[in-house]
């Protein structure tokens, strides 16, 4: 018998490997019924995880999870089976989150020095020139979200970053929303938001590269 | 003539919006002759590519790795639940 040829072989691998989680997700999602005896059982872990990716906060997603449980609760009487149960919940836990961040702004508002164009004085001299450049990372770094470990390190690098900065990247490049909803949400103006959106990137990218990149693959510039 | 450090910032904001064409020229001139700051542009790009990858293996239910809830905070809710 010949071989299977390399690209076929690794498609029919996916598609064992896949096959249980597929049958999973269709469990998880399935739309009808609601029984709210289960919900913590089958969408705990799962609104818990989307809440700590954007929250960064265990006490806090402990919360917004609660919160989320009681409110549909209260409101199941909405659900129109349209849609699954856990889209449902998600939905009902990304305003929570929204609620989150307004009150953050609120409490902390944008200060002068959040502002201020020279993100990371270090970054440039005098004349705007690169003190010393973006190292080279090597490889092919996008493949990267597989490994547990740089989940973690991503993460703390997020958090490193003042909690109006890591919320407007957060809602733009984890939420993907546009920015006038982020301003809305953050009260800030265009003008502003591209500035912080700016350090936000500019302080990811230096962390990301001192923590990982250089521990990891040995280069440096 | 744009340093790097307005580069930058450019960079960043052809991200969220379509910059005016002057300013696109102005970006796309320094990086034909800046190693740094393509570099840079580059980095930015992977760093959203990567994000968007981490949260579709995240928010797959039965995600391979992240955090789930304690038991102690599971119990809170499912007896906050019970009460209602």
């Amino acid at each position: 018998m010949r071989s299977v040829p390399g690209p076929l072989k690794s498609w029919l691998e996916g598609v064992i490997v896949f096959t249980p989680r597929t049958w999973d997700k269709n469990v998880m999602f399935k739309t009808g019924g609601i029984d709210p005896s289960e919900w913590v059982e089958r969408y705990g872990d799962y609104l818990f995880r989307y809440a700590m990716l954007r929250l960064r906060d265990r006490a806090a997603a402990d919360d917004l999870v609660q919160e989320t449980f009681l409110a549909a609760l209260k409101d199941r009487g909405s659900f129109s089976g349209g849609s699954s149960e856990a889209t449902w919940l998600v939905g009902i836990l990304k305003h929570k989150i929204a609620d989150h961040y307004r009150h953050q702004a609120r409490e902390a508002p944008l200060e002068d020095g959040d502002l201020r164009e020279h993100s990371d004085p270090s970054s440039f001299d005098g004349s705007g020139h690169w003190v010393s450049g973006p190292a080279d990372w090597g490889g092919n770094p996008a493949d990267l979200y597989r490994e547990k470990k740089f989940l973690e390190e991503f993460t703390k690098c997020l958090s490193g970053l003042s909690p109006n900065h890591a919320n407007a990247f957060t809602l733009r490049e984890i939420d993907g929303e546009d920015t006038g909803t982020i301003c809305k949400v953050l009260n800030v103006s265009e003008t502003n938001l591209w500035v912080i959106l700016h350090r936000a990137r500019m302080q990811l990218r230096q962390c990301l590269e001192t923590h990982w990149f250089n521990r990891n693959m040995g280069k440096g510039s | 003539m744009l340093s790097c450090k307005d580069v930058t910032r450019l960079i960043s904001e052809s991200m969220d919006r379509s910059l005016p064409l002057r300013k696109r020229i102005g970006v796309q001139v320094h990086l034909l002759i800046c190693k740094f700051c393509a570099r840079y542009e580059r980095q930015l790009l992977q760093i959203r590519e990567m994000v968007r990858q981490l949260v579709a293996t995240e928010e797959r239910p039965g995600a391979p790795y992240g955090e789930a809830l304690s038991k102690k905070t599971r119990e809170r809710i499912e007896k906050s639940l019970q009460q209602r």
